[in-house]
This record gives structure tokens, C-alpha cells and sequence, in this order.
């Protein structure tokens, strides 16, 4: 081990000057596996004329809680499926299945995201010719998915009320890459210290075309102009040339 | 900890040009990182340590070179260099300076034997 920095280069410090070395030029992308998957995803998903929509968030910002209204409320209007991923457990995909939704639990172990295999992997156990809709919950957390393409058409960050407004300001890169933010639990906005329009405004300044909405999976509110959105998108989608 | 699965892309990548590059260990590796590319190279540094032991890159020398962000303003079209990618336009204030540069993450060259 190295004495310096404990790290395990050791002796092997040395190898730099070993005369018998050549240098090799690579210019190598070390996304470019997923990408590759993401894209196959992607083609997938279009072929069949399925939205896919990544959610993001940090863990209990509401992502399970929307899904499961979202599957409660129009069930009859879309065809609708989820991967579900997490460290450990099937808990959110018994909660999918017993809204009625068609559940792939995806769990990664010691990994904080979902990468574009695992995402091919899950869609293999759906019917994607029977789907409108997929949801792909993302492991909760704000910093890792945001490196991953999915294959998704879209990248939804959900904010809920009961964290800071500045959210945006701490974790940029996650709303730098996300295409609509979600602000969430808006029922519990009367006893929280939260400004709507300061967690626009800070996202804005790092995403000045990201579009918003707010909802409340538990009261209600917001559902319709959801359902308005996702028709939108859909639509969009399979019109697309 | 992304930077695990990021590691784990780079050793796979080493081991699917062995071949074809016609060497049997690394011993260096020029790795470029942006400034907005979401790895962290101290991270990414432990991450390789660890996950290069009883690989051909085991002990092999990680060289992480830092790639500016810069930008450029969707109001004067300015090239500006960008510390964060919400700053404003450096000449003439707006927001919304478009990233340009500072999201690689690349294998530049390597050093073989």
C-alpha cells in the first residue's frame, strides 16, 4: 500500500518509467455502454409507441405516492406500467401492484441509480405493445441518476414542499438535466416554510426553459393538469416523425 | 457514489481493447473530467483502488485532468468561461449561458505493456 495516501498503487508507482511501455491514444466515453443501452431503450420504447418517464427525486419526495394515484385515477384511460428501482425490497412494486399497475422491481444492491441495462433488462418482463405509459422510478436520490440516461423520453425531478426551495441551488446538476419538475405534498404548504416561487425561480436560473407544476397526490389538487401534461407528451411522442 | 459504476465502465473498456491493442497491463491512464460531468475525482480516484485490484489496470497510475466549463449566452452569443452552470453571461449579465464544454468523461490515452 502506498505510504503517502494509503492508496493501493504501492510499488507499483514505479511502472511510469518502465521503458517497455507505449502509450495508447483511446478517447473513450466512459458512458458510452449506457448510452448504447439507453438508445436501444429508446428505440424500443418509440417502435411501440410507449412514453417513458424517469422520476427523480430525493427518497419520500412522493414519487410512489403519485404513481400510485396516477394508476388509482386513470387506469382507464392508459395502459399503464412501472419499474420500480431500490436498494432493497419489493415494497414499492407490491404498492404498484396493489394500485392496479403492472410492476418490475428493479433492486440495485449497494448501487444509488438505475443505468440503461438494468432498464432494458426490467422492460423484457413488460408488455410493451400493451403499454401507453412507463414509469421508471428512480432509486431516491438527487445526485446519481442525474449521469444516467435511461432511454426515457422524459426526465421528471419531483420537489416536495417539506424540503428546502433551495433544493435546485444545492443539487444543479439533477435539474440541469431534468426536462419538468414536480412540486409536491402542496396540501401541507400552509404549515411549511416554502416559496413556490422562490424553488421556480432558483431552478430557473439553472434550467431557464424548465416547465413546472405543482400537486398533491394526497388531496387531490394538481391531478388534472397532470393527466393534461402526460397526454400532451404522449401525444407529442407519437406523432413524432 | 456513482463514480463506482463509472470505474467499473472504465476497467470494462481496458479490458475490451487488450485485444485488439495488443497489450497485457495498463499502467497509466489519462482521464479527462468536466467541470459539469456529475463525477467527483477524489471519488472516482478511491473508487479505481479499489475496483482495479486483480484487474490488468491493478496499480496502474490514474491521471484525472480537469476540463473547464464554459458556455455560451443565449442573449450576446459570448464564449464565456462558466464556474457554475446557473452564472450569469460574464459580458452582458443574462442567465441562461448554454453549457459547451465541461461535461466530458473520457479515457484519453492510456500507458500499456
Amino acid at each position: 500500500m502506498c505510504t503517502t495516501c494509503g492508496c493501493s498503487v504501492g510499488a507499483e508507482h514505479a511502472s511510469q518509467d518502465d521503458t517497455t511501455g507505449r502509450l495508447v491514444r483511446l478517447e473513450r466515453d466512459l458512458l458510452e455502454k449506457n448510452d448504447r443501452f439507453a438508445q436501444q431503450n429508446r428505440d424500443r420504447l418509440q417502435q411501440h409507441g410507449v412514453l417513458a418517464l424517469n422520476l427523480m427525486s430525493s427518497p419520500g419526495a412522493g414519487k410512489t405516492s403519485l404513481l400510485e394515484q396516477t394508476l388509482r385515477e386513470f387506469r382507464s384511460h392508459w395502459r399503464m406500467g412501472v419499474i420500480e428501482g431500490d436498494q432493497q425490497t419489493r415494497r414499492d412494486a407490491e404498492r404498484i401492484e396493489a394500485a392496479g399497475g403492472l410492476a418490475v422491481q428493479i433492486n440495485t444492491g449497494k448501487r444509488c441509480h438505475l443505468d440503461a441495462q438494468a432498464v432494458g433488462h426490467a422492460m423484457l418482463q413488460l408488455p410493451l405493445m400493451d403499454l401507453d405509459l412507463l414509469f421508471i422510478e428512480n432509486v431516491g436520490n438527487l445526485v446519481c441518476p442525474a449521469a444516467f440516461d435511461l432511454g426515457e423520453a422524459v426526465r421528471i425531478v419531483l420537489v416536495s414542499v417539506t424540503e428546502g426551495d433551495d433544493k435546485p441551488l444545492k443539487y444543479p446538476d439533477m435539474f440541469a438535466t431534468a426536462d419538468f419538475m414536480i412540486i409536491t405534498k402542496t396540501d401541507l404548504l400552509p404549515h411549511v416554510d416554502f416559496s413556490v416561487e422562490q424553488c421556480v425561480a432558483h431552478a430557473r436560473t439553472i434550467h431557464p426553459e424548465l416547465t413546472w407544476m405543482t400537486l398533491s397526490s394526497t388531496s387531490g389538487e394538481g391531478l388534472w393538469p397532470w393527466q393534461i401534461w402526460l397526454d400532451q407528451q404522449l401525444t407529442a411522442l407519437r406523432n413524432a416523425p | 457514489m456513482h463514480e463506482l459504476s463509472l470505474v467499473e465502465s472504465l476497467l470494462e473498456i481496458l479490458a475490451s481493447e487488450a485485444q485488439a491493442q495488443g497489450y497485457r497491463r495498463v499502467t497509466g491512464i489519462a482521464l479527462e473530467v468536466g467541470h459539469f460531468s456529475h463525477a467527483d475525482p477524489q471519488a472516482l480516484q478511491f473508487c479505481f483502488d479499489v475496483a482495479a485490484q486483480g484487474t490488468l489496470a491493478q496499480g496502474a497510475v490514474l491521471e484525472i485532468t480537469h476540463q473547464a466549463g464554459a458556455g455560451q449566452c443565449r442573449v450576446c452569443g459570448s464564449q464565456v468561461a462558466l464556474a457554475n452552470r446557473y452564472d450569469p453571461c460574464s459580458r452582458c449579465g443574462a442567465f441562461g449561458v448554454a453549457v459547451s464544454q465541461g461535461e466530458a468523461l473520457r479515457i484519453k490515452s492510456i500507458e500499456v505493456i
